[in-house]
């Protein structure tokens, strides 16, 4: 079970989370100069790391709104929470406190 | 039915051999689908100067970590062929790879608690039979004939309303199939080369001519990946995309006890599907974990929600104890069907995506995997799951169709 702070409630269970999947993907602003490849892009590809990923959650059963992780896939650890009008913090120092 | 003692297996079933410097055809990844992919292009193709590099040990992935649930009753046609090839497949290869792997056709009900369930259920089994896939229709009743623990009384929180039956369906012992299959491989000249990571790819333009791993660089004609989990940090090593999302996948067994359950069954409603493997332990599986995630481990609660359904389902369960829970990484795409093909990158082959159902999926993803390398054009059987579909648009939507799919 992951403990994810909630930038507005504070540190809750997963359970009481919906998982968004990859943050920061931009709705394109051209929509109708794109081509399919541009589309699919948009549409099915997200990235997949193994390490560090910022995605969006949302607390389902608390305040009901959407905000930003920063998690490591492999570790599962929780590396940030942030607003959704927060840009995405900077990655803890390698060797620190990881 | 009685539980029976796994038959004896030889100390070596293949040799562990130095890389050599080059091969003609380089699979990346030792569970079942790498396997099955380098015994089929030795035993259909006569290529047989072929590595396996394995960066752990051969079936230490998904391979020897699923449920082992074998079925083909998918509902859309590109689905029901390729995984009814599968069946036929599973029906000829204990004896033709001389090896008794308990592939045991005892049927999977798949149980419908909703009228959505219901029209779902009723829908796929007239699809299954229009596409030469046996399948039933059954009332509870008859539900309650083929899998006599099942609790199908109408005041439960998840009344079964019916089920689909596929007799033909059935279980496996997943690490004697890899086995099987790496046995063979290696009798037909095959080298599985374990503790061997892919590291990077050589590269000649726009074309792959080698791998770089942790025990050196070799060179191939062409490189075939079957990376499960992985296979969207090869793809970024290589240069490439995967529309793919990794997840874990969970599931427990309990200690062993005498048989009480005969068949397979499945509840996409509930998330649950469960076996009696035949040493006895029961064998259940969960839904993913929703998160993206590389760590061979899941969530608590996803097994606890797993186990109060099966208990519901099940009441002679309640006495059961876990004996060990697990994970696995699945690889997950938006439309729930597999990527077979092509790559952007010129000799380099994918087979990716089979998230959490692709045990059943093994001998058919090896022999057009084969035959997409041997070949260089897919076979008519993975021709609709090529990578292009998610520019072209021509999905084919599991997901929606079979929901859980394992
Ligand atoms: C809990 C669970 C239950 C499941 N239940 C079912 C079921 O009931 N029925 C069903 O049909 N399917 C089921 N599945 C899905 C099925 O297990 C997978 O779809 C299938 O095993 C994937 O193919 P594979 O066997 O080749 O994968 P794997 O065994 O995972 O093989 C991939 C291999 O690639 C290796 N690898 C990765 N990166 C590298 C690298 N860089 N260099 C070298 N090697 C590398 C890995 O170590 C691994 O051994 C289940 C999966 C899980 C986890
Ligand atoms: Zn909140």
């Amino acid at each position: 079970m992951l403990l994810i702070t909630c930038p507005w409630c504070g540190p809750r269970d997963e359970a009481e989370y919906h998982y968004g999947g990859q943050a920061h993907v931009p709705y394109p602003g051209n929509t109708a100069d794109l081509t399919d490849e541009e589309w699919a892009a948009y549409v099915f590809y997200r990235d997949n790391p193994k390490g560090p990923f910022a995605e969006r959650w949302m607390h389902g059963t608390g305040c009901r709104r959407w905000f930003n992780v920063l998690r490591d896939t492999t570790t599962y650890e929780v590396l940030a929470a942030y607003r959704l009008d927060e840009p995405r913090p900077a990655l803890p120092q390698a060797g620190g406190n990881r | 039915m009685t539980t029976q003692p796994l038959p004896e297996h030889p100390d070596f079933l293949w040799r562990n051999p130095e890389p050599r410097s080059s091969y003609d055809v380089i699979i990346v990844g030792a569970g079942g689908h790498g396997l099955a992919t380098a015994y089929y292009l030795a035993k259909n193709h006569g290529i047989t100067n072929v590595a396996v590099l394995e960066k752990g040990w051969l079936a230490g992935g998904n391979m020897a970590r699923n449920t082992t649930i074998i079925r083909s009753n998918y509902l859309l046609d590109e689905s029901a062929a390729m995984y009814e090839h599968a069946l036929g497949l599973w029906e000829r290869l204990p004896e033709e790879l001389e090896y008794d792997f308990l592939f045991s056709q005892r049927g999977v009900l798949n149980l419908a608690h909703t009228l959505q369930d219901v029209r779902e259920g009723v829908r796929r089994v007239g699809a299954n039979r229009l596409n030469g896939v046996d399948a039933q229709w059954l009332t509870p009743d008859e539900v309650a004939e083929v899998c006599p623990i099942l609790n199908v009384s109408p005041d439960t929180r998840y009344p079964v309303l019916g089920a689909t039956f596929q007799p033909r369906a059935g279980i496996a012992k997943h690490d004697h199939v890899a086995w099987a299959l790496a046995r063979r491989a290696d009798e037909l000249g095959v080298d599985l080369i374990q503790g061997c990571e892919v590291t990077g790819f050589v590269k000649d333009g726009d074309r792959v001519v080698g791998v770089e791993t942790n025990r050196g660089r070799i060179l191939a004609g062409r490189v075939g990946l079957a990376a499960a989990g992985h296979s969207s940090v090869l793809a970024e090593m290589a240069g490439f995309r995967l529309p793919v999302q990794s997840h874990p996948l969970q599931a427990l067994v309990s200690e062993l006890h005498e048989p009480v359950h005969p068949t397979v069954v499945m509840s996409n409603h509930v998330h649950v599907y469960v076996s009696q493997a035949h040493k006895g332990e029961l064998v259940m599986g969960a839904g993913v974990d929703a998160y993206n995630g590389y760590g061979q481990r899941g969530s608590f609660h996803v097994i606890e929600h797993q186990m109060a359904a099966a208990v519901e389902l099940f009441p002679v369960f309640a006495r059961a104890h876990v004996l060990r829970t697990w994970g696995g990484i699945v690889d997950v795409t938006p439309d729930a069907s597999p990527i077979i093909g092509a790559t952007p990158v010129e000799n380099l082959y994918v087979n990716c995506g089979w998230g959490t159902g692709g045990f059943k999926a093994t001998p058919a993803a090896g022999w057009t995997f084969a035959h997409t390398i041997a070949t260089g054009e897919p076979h008519p059987l993975n021709a609709p799951f090529a990578l292009e579909r998610f520019t072209t648009g021509a999905l084919i939507d599991e997901h929606g169709a079979a929901a859980v799919a394992h």
